[in-house]
């Protein structure tokens, strides 16, 4: 195997891109700030120099139109990525992801296809307030003819950006804008990641926590504050929300046979949601108990530390229902 | 570019000079104290400094009635003063107590206060353009003789929604004041890598939007502009546009590399800083002694200490409260 080294996920993220423009001409890169400003989280800093203005583009704060354009290239037989800077603003483009891009292939009889790959920032964390911490990671996950990938950990940010340029349809990148700067290993030389699997980055006995993104290392956290009240608790990695693995879901109840779902969105109609009702429709005779969801409050993110943290989903939250349900 | 020396349609009393002096000095020694909470931790999250484009607020706001309504972007703290707000219940905004004018909640971003018609900081990027028009359109069909004002970047002029902003308000025949503060820069990418167009105020002309360019160092001729302006949408009920230029001296937020622009690029924009511009064309006047500065430069610090002491006494929101005003009825 390859070689390992210790890096960042923001340089995990940053030598994936280098490597898909260094691999295929075609590719390119476009977004708001990616070139000149760096990136607007770093991922791309030193790319306008070493690529070029052609293929490392600046955008105009022109979200709807970007994306669209994204859409067109890819039709067009270019294979862009495109970066919005983060899931919010995304929101002015959802119209072209949602009635474009996820419907080509489908409403025109199989003709078209639309190779884009979006990169979004996403999540809450850093008191940002309301209009800058969404988690809709969720909202994309429902709607058929994208995929949608989480990378949560540093390996994966740098190899699912290659699985997803190998993909005929678009892709939706979600990068929790928290783990930009964590630390963990990457396999330099390894080629794409697989993304049909999720992964267990925790096995244990008696109890599934189950997440995705930036929940993974409260999640792993409270995995480990677990183990001073004797319990082993397995967390399980989706890492792509559609399409779903529930294959793999569905084997970790059964070991376990107890469930919790962590999940930044929104209690209601969150992707935890989606999650619990798979369990329920397959999985039902597995449960010694029902489902939890550990979600966030029902409440635009507050920009006071206390009230941030109190409107997510913490590792001591995580502890507390697994405590009432073992 | 119209400057007020050519055409002083303002009679400018020394009182009233002071006043705008003394105004843009307390956004200044606002930010600069904010620039320091936030090294001490005190303030977190995002901060945009408005910092060499004060003579925007002021002037415009000047020229505004206490009944006309002013919606603004992220970068607000210099608007939300000039309509006047409190420094105190800003601060503390920014500090996040419950005593700040949004509760603490918004932070730097999102300062409201519906006494004062200021419908707040927008930070979606163009978000507050069919608000203004919105509320435009409710004055209108209520008889009502009042004025929105919406302060927006140049950024915000290639969004849809400037466009859709324009030619609805035009089409409608709405009292929007629309104010660009163009200060060459959407975060890191220059207005001419991000407008095929840079004439912002030509672009209003495309909507059939009656619209200036004024330089917005000049406080005297962004109040004179602006009250011309507003005379100009009280008489007709159509919109207008402003088209401010500016600078910002300081980082798109707190940090950036600013690998974007040079250090000579912004050394020549301070050389025409607004407060320093004004201070020296009101000595040469006459109407401002060093013991005045003094007099002012006291009176903002003392207000500034107070700030930062009203915004440390402030009370945290009781985390009982998060999911208070969500909607009017609390979830269940
Ligand atoms: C729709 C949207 N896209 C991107 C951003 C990120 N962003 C925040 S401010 C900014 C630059 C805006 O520039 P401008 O409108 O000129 O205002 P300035 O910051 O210069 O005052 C960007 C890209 C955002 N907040 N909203
Ligand atoms: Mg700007």
């Amino acid at each position: 195997m390859g070689t390992k080294i210790q890096t960042t996920y923001r340089e995990a993220v940053k030598a994936a891109l280098r490597e898909a423009l260094q691999n295929d001409p075609k590719v390119f890169l476009m977004g708001e700030d990616v070139g000149r400003y760096g990136g607007p989280y770093a991922c791309s800093k030193g790319l306008l120099e070493e690529f070029g203005p052609e293929r490392i583009r600046d955008t105009p704060l022109s979200e709807s139109t970007f994306v669209g354009a994204g859409i067109g290239a890819a039709l067009g037989g270019m294979r862009p990525i495109v970066e919005v800077m983060t899931v919010n603003f995304s929101l002015l483009s959802l119209d072209q992801v949602v009635n474009n891009a996820a419907t080509l292939r489908h409403m025109s009889g199989g003709q078209f296809s639309v190779p884009v790959v979006v990169r979004l920032a996403t999540g809450a964390g850093r008191q940002l307030a309301a209009q800058h911490s969404h988690t809709l990671e969720g909202w994309y996950a429902h709607i058929p003819g994208i995929k949608v990938l989480t990378p949560a950990t540093v390996d994966d940010a740098r190899r699912m950006l290659g699985a997803a340029l190998l993909e005929p349809d678009p892709v939706f990148i979600f990068e929790h804008a928290m783990l930009y700067p964590m630390e963990g290993e990457m396999d330099e030389t390894a080629g794409p990641a697989d993304i049909t699997r999720a992964v267990v980055r925790r096995p244990g006995r008696d109890v599934s926590l189950i997440t995705y993104g930036g929940s993974l290392g409260k999640t792993l956290q409270a995995a480990e504050e677990l183990v001073a009240d004797g319990i082993e608790a397995e967390v399980l990695d989706l890492r792509v929300l559609r399409p779903l693995d529930v294959d793999s879901i569905l084997a970790t109840v059964a070991k376990t046979h107890r469930a919790v779902i962590i999940d930044e969105s929104w209690r209601t109609g969150s992707f935890a949601a989606e999650i619990s009702a798979q369990i329920m429709e397959r999985g039902f005779d597995h449960l010694d108990c029902p489902v939890q969801r550990i979600c966030s409050e029902e409440v635009p993110i507050p920009y006071p530390k206390h009230l941030e943290d109190a409107a997510l989903p913490q590792p001591y939250k995580i502890v507390d229902a697994v405590r009432r349900m073992i | 570019m119209k400057s007020a020396q050519d055409e002083l349609e303002i009679q400018v009393t020394r009182e009233h000079a002071l006043e705008l002096l003394h105004e843009m000095l307390r956004i200044r020694r606002l930010e600069e104290k904010a620039a320091e909470m936030y090294s001490l931790g005190k303030i977190r999250g995002f901060l945009h400094l408005y910092i060499g484009e004060e003579a925007i607020a002021v002037g415009a706001i000047h020229a505004l009635g206490p009944e006309d309504a002013i919606v603004a972007t992220y970068r607000e703290h210099g608007h939300a003063l000039a309509r006047g707000i409190s420094m105190d219940a800003i601060m503390a905004e920014m500090f996040g107590k419950a005593n700040g004018c949004s509760r603490g909640r918004g932070g730097s971003m999102h300062l409201f206060d519906a006494s004062l018609r200021f419908y707040g900081g927008y930070a979606i990027v163009g978000g507050g353009l069919p608000i203004a028009v919105g509320l435009a359109l409710a004055d209108k069909m209520q008889g009502r003789d009042r004025i929105t004002a919406c302060f927006f970047g140049d950024g915000a002029v290639a969004e849809g929604e400037f466009h859709e902003s324009m030619n609805l308000a035009a089409l409608w025949d709405l009292p929007v004041l629309f104010l660009c503060e163009n200060n060459y820069y959407a975060m890191g990418t220059a207005l001419e890598r991000h407008q095929s167009q840079t004439d912002i105020a030509f672009k209003a002309r495309a909507y059939a939007v009656g619209s200036e360019t004024v330089d917005g160092m000049d406080v005297l001729a962004v109040e004179a502009a602006t009250r011309r302006a507003v005379d100009t949408i009280r008489r007709t009920g159509k919109p207008y546009l402003i088209e401010f230029k500016t600078y910002r001296f300081r980082a798109h937020s707190m940090y950036d590399a600013e690998l974007y622009r040079t250090k000579e690029e912004v050394e020549a924009w301070k050389a025409r800083d607004p407060i320093a511009g004004f201070t020296v064309y009101l000595r040469d006047a006459g109407w401002l002694s060093d013991a005045d500065l003094a007099t002012i430069e006291t009176d903002v610090a003392a207000e500034v200490e107070g700030a930062v002491t009203f915004a440390e006494a402030g009370p945290w929101e009781p985390v009982e409260d998060l999911a208070k005003d969500v909607c009017t009825i609390p979830a269940r």
